[in-house]
C-alpha cells in the first residue's frame, strides 16, 4: 500500500528548505511508519528533487513525523524555476511512497 | 480565570474577507489579527513606495478596512495587522481617513515602525548571508529593502496607549497574535514558558483557514464540508496559557487533531527549537484533545530564552526569469510535447543564448515531481513549459519567443502559447544585534 492509505501530509517552505509533516490517521500505525519511513528512505524517494540532506523529527504523541529537506526548492521560493515554487505539492509526492 | 478570544482574519496577503467579518460579528472575540506578509511581500511593497511615497502598504488594506472598521468598532473588537508592509505610517493614515469617512469618532490607530533597517544596511556588509554563505557585501544585486522581524514590544506599547487598530510592517507572524495576550494577562517578557504557549497560539492562527480544514481536504479520505464558506480559527486563551481552537458555529470546515497537527508542523523545522524574536518556542510536547465538535484543547508548549538577534530579510534585484508555454492534445500529444522541447533546445543553441539555469516541463506529466525511475503515464493532453533564469532581461525574453515560434515552425497542433519575463526580487537573510533596532509607535486619533 501507499503512505496515502494510512497517513496525511502538508508542506511548509522557508527559503530553499522544504518541510513535510507525515501524520498517521490511526495511532496504531505510528510505530510502523516511524520504522519504515526514515530520513534515508525519504531522501531516496526525493533524490531528483532534494539536493541536500533530510532530517527527521518525531512527535509521537501526535502520531506525526517532520521531514526537513535542505536544498529542496530549486534555489528557493523566489528564484526557483519550478511551476510550484513553494513545493506545496511535495506532500502528495511523499504519500506516494510504498509501505 | 480570565480568558481572551482572538480571531484570525487572514492567512495571507490576498485572503478572503468574509470569514473575518463573520468572526467579528459572531465569534464573540476581543481581537482580530490579520497576518498578510510573506517573505518577499515587503520588497515588492518597498518598490511601490519608491514610486509613490504614500503607497507601500497591502493593496487590500482599504477594501478590508472599509468593511472591518465599522463592525469591529460596534462589537468592541481590536484589530492588529502587518498590512503596513513597507509603509505602516501611510497605512495608518489611510485607516484614519476611512474611519473619519465612516464617522467613527474617537478611534485610535497606531503604526508600529522601526523594522525598516535599509538606511543602515552598509554597516552589515561583512555579515554572513544564510542563503549564499557569503558576506552581504558580496551580494550580487541592488538591495531594495531590509526589514527586521520585530517581536511583540511595539504592539504591546500601542495597546498600552489605547490603540484600537494597530498596523505594523515586518513582525514575526506569531507576535501579532501573542502581543494582546501578554498585554491582557500581564505575562512577563522573560516568562519564556508562557511566551512559548503564546507563540503556539499565534502559530496555529497565523495561516487562517489552514487550521480549520482549509488546505486539508482529500475527497474520500479527509472530507471537509463547506469549503466555500470556510470559517477561520478562534483561539480562546486562558491566563495560564492553555487554550482551545474553535470556529464560528455553522461555518464551513473542521477543527480536529489532524487539521491542527498539519498546521502545528507547517513551516517548522526542529519542533523543540522554534526561534522567534520573543522566545525559542518548544512545540515538541504539544497535545491536542477533542473537547466537542470543532473544539480542540491545546496544551504542552514551552519555551527557552530568546536570542540577542533579529532576523533581517533583505530584498534584492536578483535576476530575470523567462517563461514560455504551449499545449498539445490528442493521440501522440506526449511525443509532440517532447519534440517541441527538443526544438526549443536546438533553437537556443543556434541563437547562442546562455542561462544560469533552464528547466523543461511537461505539465500533466512531470512538472511537479521528477523522478527518473518513475514510468510516467502518457496523457492525451500536455503543456510544454520552458523556463530559465538569467541576469540579462533580453536573454530571458528569448525563452518565450522560441516557444511561441513553435506555432508555425514546430510540431503539429500546438496551441495556447504564452510568454512572460519577470524581474525576480530575491530574499537574503542576516542576523543583526537587537540593540541596533529602535521600535517606535505613532498614534492617530480620529475626532
Amino acid at each position: 500500500m501507499k503512505l496515502w492509505d494510512i497517513a496525511h501530509s502538508r508542506t511548509g517552505d522557508k527559503g530553499n528548505i522544504s518541510n513535510l509533516s507525515l501524520i498517521v490517521y490511526d495511532m496504531e500505525n505510528y510505530e510502523m511508519v516511524k520504522e519504515k519511513i526514515t530520513a534515508e528512505s525519504v531522501k531516496k524517494h526525493f533524490k531528483d528533487i532534494v539536493k541536500g540532506e533530510v532530517v527527521r523529527y518525531e512527535l509521537p504523541q501526535l502520531g506525526a513525523l517532520n521531514f526537513v529537506m535542505y536544498d529542496a526548492l530549486g534555489g528557493g521560493v523566489t528564484r526557483s524555476l519550478s511551476l510550484d515554487k513553494h513545493g506545496k505539492s511535495l506532500s502528495s509526492f511523499l504519500l506516494e511512497m510504498e509501505i | 480565570m480570565k480568558k481572551i478570544r482572538i480571531g484570525s482574519g487572514a492567512g495571507y496577503a490576498g485572503d478572503r474577507l468574509e470569514p473575518a467579518l463573520e468572526l467579528i460579528e459572531k465569534g464573540n472575540i476581543e481581537y482580530i489579527c490579520f497576518e498578510c506578509l510573506a517573505e518577499r511581500t515587503i520588497a515588492i511593497a518597498q518598490q511601490e513606495k519608491l514610486k509613490n511615497p504614500s503607497k507601500g502598504y497591502n493593496n487590500l488594506l482599504e477594501y478590508r478596512m472599509e468593511k472591518v472598521l465599522p463592525l469591529a468598532w460596534k462589537n468592541n473588537v481590536k484589530v492588529i495587522t502587518n498590512m503596513g508592509a513597507a509603509n505602516p505610517v501611510a497605512g495608518a493614515e489611510i485607516i484614519a481617513k476611512i474611519a473619519s469617512n465612516l464617522g467613527i469618532k474617537g478611534i485610535k490607530i497606531a503604526a508600529v515602525i522601526g523594522d525598516d533597517v535599509k538606511d543602515n544596511i552598509e554597516k552589515y556588509k561583512d555579515v554572513l548571508v544564510w542563503e549564499t554563505g557569503n558576506s552581504l557585501g558580496e551580494l550580487d544585486g541592488e538591495i531594495v529593502s531590509a526589514n527586521a522581524y520585530l517581536g511583540v514590544e511595539g504592539i504591546i506599547e500601542a495597546l498600552e496607549m489605547g490603540a484600537d487598530v494597530i498596523i505594523t510592517g515586518r513582525v514575526a507572524d506569531p507576535a501579532i497574535f501573542m502581543a494582546p495576550l501578554i498585554y491582557e494577562f500581564g505575562w512577563s517578557l522573560n516568562d519564556y514558558e508562557m511566551l512559548g504557549k503564546g507563540t503556539l497560539v499565534g502559530h496555529l492562527l497565523e495561516c487562517g483557514g489552514q487550521a480549520t480544514g482549509g488546505y486539508y481536504a482529500e475527497p474520500g479520505k479527509k472530507d471537509v464540508e463547506g469549503l466555500g464558506k470556510l470559517g477561520f480559527p478562534i483561539a480562546e486563551v486562558l491566563e495560564d496559557g492553555n487554550f482551545i481552537i474553535t470556529k464560528v458555529e455553522g461555518s464551513g470546515g473542521i477543527v480536529n487533531r489532524h487539521t491542527l497537527t498539519e498546521q502545528l508542523i507547517y513551516e517548522i523545522h526542529d519542533p523543540s527549537n522554534y526561534i522567534t524574536p520573543d522566545v525559542i518556542a518548544d512545540f515538541s510536547k504539544v497535545e491536542f484533545h477533542q473537547e466537542g465538535k470543532d473544539i480542540v484543547s491545546v496544551s504542552g508548549a514551552g519555551g527557552k530564552e530568546k536570542t540577542g538577534s533579529y532576523k533581517v530579510s533583505i530584498g534584492y534585484k536578483d535576476c530575470y526569469i523567462g517563461e514560455g508555454e504551449i499545449s498539445y492534445g490528442g493521440p501522440g500529444a506526449y511525443e509532440r510535447g517532447l519534440l517541441a522541447q527538443e526544438i526549443v533546445k536546438e533553437r537556443l543553441e543556434i541563437r547562442g543564448v546562455k542561462f544560469d539555469e533552464i528547466k523543461f516541463d511537461l505539465l500533466g506529466v512531470n512538472s511537479l515531481y521528477w523522478n527518473e525511475d518513475k514510468d510516467y503515464i502518457k496523457p492525451e493532453e500536455v503543456r510544454v513549459r520552458v523556463s530559465a533564469r538569467t541576469k540579462d532581461k533580453a536573454a530571458a525574453a528569448v525563452i518565450g519567443e522560441e516557444v511561441e515560434t513553435l506555432y508555425t515552425n514546430g510540431p503539429a497542433g500546438g496551441g495556447g502559447a504564452t510568454k512572460k519575463v519577470a524581474e525576480i526580487i530575491s530574499v537574503a537573510s542576516i542576523l543583526i544585534p537587537k540593540e541596533d533596532v529602535k521600535i517606535q509607535v505613532k498614534i492617530l486619533e480620529v475626532n
